[in-house]
């Protein structure tokens, strides 16, 4: 008798692979080999219930990863061979990219690490072949991300030792900590923090309207670096979403649990994402979308959908979306005006906006631009043109919990100061909000451990007390080159050359 | 209150047909043009055909193969064989 060949469908592979890796153990106890997966009290009653609906199987899996590989690293090449540095649309946009590179790559490479050791904590066969999936694709996200810069580090500064950077510097510690925050959290959290709030809710906000707006101005490395990492991206939110569902459907007192990770990690989130609200509004120097616009569209839009959806689990949304929702006004201008006067200690450069820059803000912002910001760009422009360039020599004080300078204003109240505090054993702990605030008082042993870089430094901890010694000895950034005003700078300089253009003092030293 | 969803290609070869295809078959969709980028939203659900592919495409097609030029995606995904679904319920 003839045996028919049948080919499966995606349905039947998907199974095949998720149910022949799973197994009942025999001589150790299933509580032994995954240790970790009840104590955050997320009660798991069938675990055949997961689904992941791309169904990808292994074979699928390193077929369509190859030929996005294979795009990708053609293109990185043209750039490269077409010195596609020189056809961005300013020199001031790269300085985007030092960001990115020091402050997002890294994260790509600690969801490697998150996803490889979280997979291992589900009894789970289809949880674990999903987050093994997923860390093999932020592994390619970190990589592919510093083979694209790799080109910029050649002709500009400030690129030169991101890891180093990220594990050290000042407002780094905010990404760096973010990450390290969910990563010892027990791994059900993990998921929440990362698959749920941060990539389905949050991340398109930094890969679609920014990578676009990389489009805009010339740089197509990064867009297809970005627009690449994004495609394995509409894989992990359709996880995220299934994640959250499948915890919820499994037991109903897993409902009070998820909605304070939900609570709490779309404000950490919120808080990281308040440095792609300043790469988009200035760095950018052609303009696609505001960050007010963004959020509309990609959290209150989407999230408002999507929270709707979530409703007959007995999910609420975030519980401070709606200061969130409030600071879309603010967030990009109170952010730059901070990094503005620490320039002496970023890897990157700062600026006052162009006057056209000025008035797109003005149009996208009409109710606080003008009223808010724009005076102080005058009075830091007069200053500087006068010879005072401000910084700020005074160490910030920073928010114990999302490691950001206390810089937030109140809702509703944009010139009152956003600052709590409380004791905890004797110790006097600084935030930047109610929400920071709430989420120490929930959990004060892991917070208490933070690593603050402004206090580190004045404990001693940093290689000096002196901001120069910290920024060159310590931080590895190069003075003179990677930090202060971007007029003036030597990639500035460079870039006039590019363009053709000689900049005024060279002039003077001809003469 | 109004609930879309919304899928985002990159602006190349293939996704021109998988934007046509989503607007033949989805005649109350809504397509943006952005830099280097597609993005289709709709009220409640989006769905994408085999079928109408292959016939854009003039050639076999698999849903997967859409993974390569899709940016990203907002809404519960529902994937076979033959259509790829984004719908709020
Ligand atoms: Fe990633
Ligand atoms: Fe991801
Ligand atoms: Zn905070």
């Amino acid at each position: 008798m003839a045996v028919q060949n049948k080919k499966l469908n995606l349905k039947d592979k998907y199974q095949y692979l998720t149910r022949d890796m799973g197994w009942e153990p025999t001589y150790q106890k299933k509580k032994d080999i995954f240790p970790d997966e009840d104590f955050e009290g997320i009660k798991i009653t069938d675990w055949s219930q997961w689904e992941d609906p791309f169904r990808l199987t292994m074979d699928s899996y390193w077929k369509y990863q190859a030929e996005k590989e294979k795009k990708l690293y053609a293109i990185f090449d043209a750039f490269a061979q077409n010195n596609g540095h020189q056809n961005i649309s300013d020199a001031r946009y790269v300085n985007a990219l030092k960001l990115f590179l020091t402050g997002v790559s890294p994260l790509e490479h600690a969801a490697f690490q998150g996803y490889a050791k979280t997979g291992r904590q589900f009894s789970g066969a289809g949880a674990r072949v999903a987050c093994q999936m997923q860390a093999i694709d932020e592994l390619r996200h970190s990589q592919t991300q510093q083979h694209a810069m790799s080109h910029y580090n050649k002709h500009f500064n400030g690129l030169h030792d991101a890891a180093h950077m990220h594990d050290r510097v000042w407002f780094l510690s905010v990404p760096k900590s973010f990450f390290d925050d969910a990563r010892t959290a027990g791994p059900f959290e993990f998921l929440t923090a990362i698959s749920f709030s941060f990539e389905y809710v949050l991340t398109n906000l930094l890969f679609v309207p920014f990578m676009s707006g990389a489009a805009y101005n010339g740089d197509m490395a990064t867009v297809t670096f970005g627009f690449s990492a994004q495609s394995d991206e509409a894989r992990h939110m359709t996880l995220g979403l299934e994640v959250i569902k499948f915890i919820l459907e499994q037991h109903e007192d897993n409902v009070p649990i998820v909605q304070r990770w939900i609570d709490k990690w779309f404000w950490r989130g919120f808080r990281l994402l308040s440095l792609v609200s300043m790469m988009m509004d200035y760095m950018l120097p052609n303009k696609v979308m505001s960050w007010s616009e963004a959020w509309e569209v990609y959290y209150e839009q989407n999230g408002g959908a999507l929270f709707k959806d979530l409703e007959r689990y007995g999910i609420r949304p975030p519980k401070y979306q709606d200061v969130a929702n409030d600071a879309k006004h603010h967030l990009s201008h109170q952010l730059w005006t901070t990094f503005y006067q620490y320039s002496q200690a970023t890897n990157f450069h700062t600026w006052i906006p162009e006057k056209e820059e000025m008035d797109w803000m003005s149009e996208k912002y009409p109710d606080t631009f003008d009223k808010y910001y724009r005076p102080r760009y005058e009075h830091l422009a007069k200053e500087a043109a006068a010879g005072r360039r401000f910084y700020n020599n005074t160490l910030p004080q920073l928010c114990q919990v999302c490691q950001v300078p206390t810089l937030f204003t109140e809702m509703g109240a944009p010139t009152k100061l956003s600052h709590r505090q409380l004791k905890y054993e004797g110790e006097r702990y600084h935030f930047c909000s109610e929400a920071c605030c709430e989420i120490f008082e929930h959990e004060p042993e892991k917070y208490i451990q933070a690593w603050l870089p402004v206090h580190q430094i004045y404990q001693g901890n940093c290689e000096g007390a002196d901001v120069e010694t910290v920024v060159q000895k310590y931080y590895h950034i190069n003075i003179g080159e990677d930090n202060f005003e971007y007029l003036g700078s030597p990639d500035h300089k460079r870039w006039l050359s590019i363009k053709g253009v000689k900049p005024a003092d060279e002039d003077k030293n001809a003469a | 209150m109004s609930q879309l969803v919304f899928i985002v290609f990159q602006d190349n070869d293939d996704s021109r047909y998988l934007a046509e295809a989503v607007m033949d078959d989805n005649p109350h969709a809504e397509m943006q043009h952005q830099p280097a980028m597609i993005r289709i939203q709709a009220e409640k659900r989006l769905v994408m055909n085999r079928e109408t592919m292959e016939e854009k495409l003039g050639r076999d097609w698999d849903v997967q193969e859409m993974l390569i030029n899709v940016i990203s995606i907002g809404g519960n995904v529902d994937e076979d064989d033959d259509h790829f679904i984004l719908e709020w319920k």
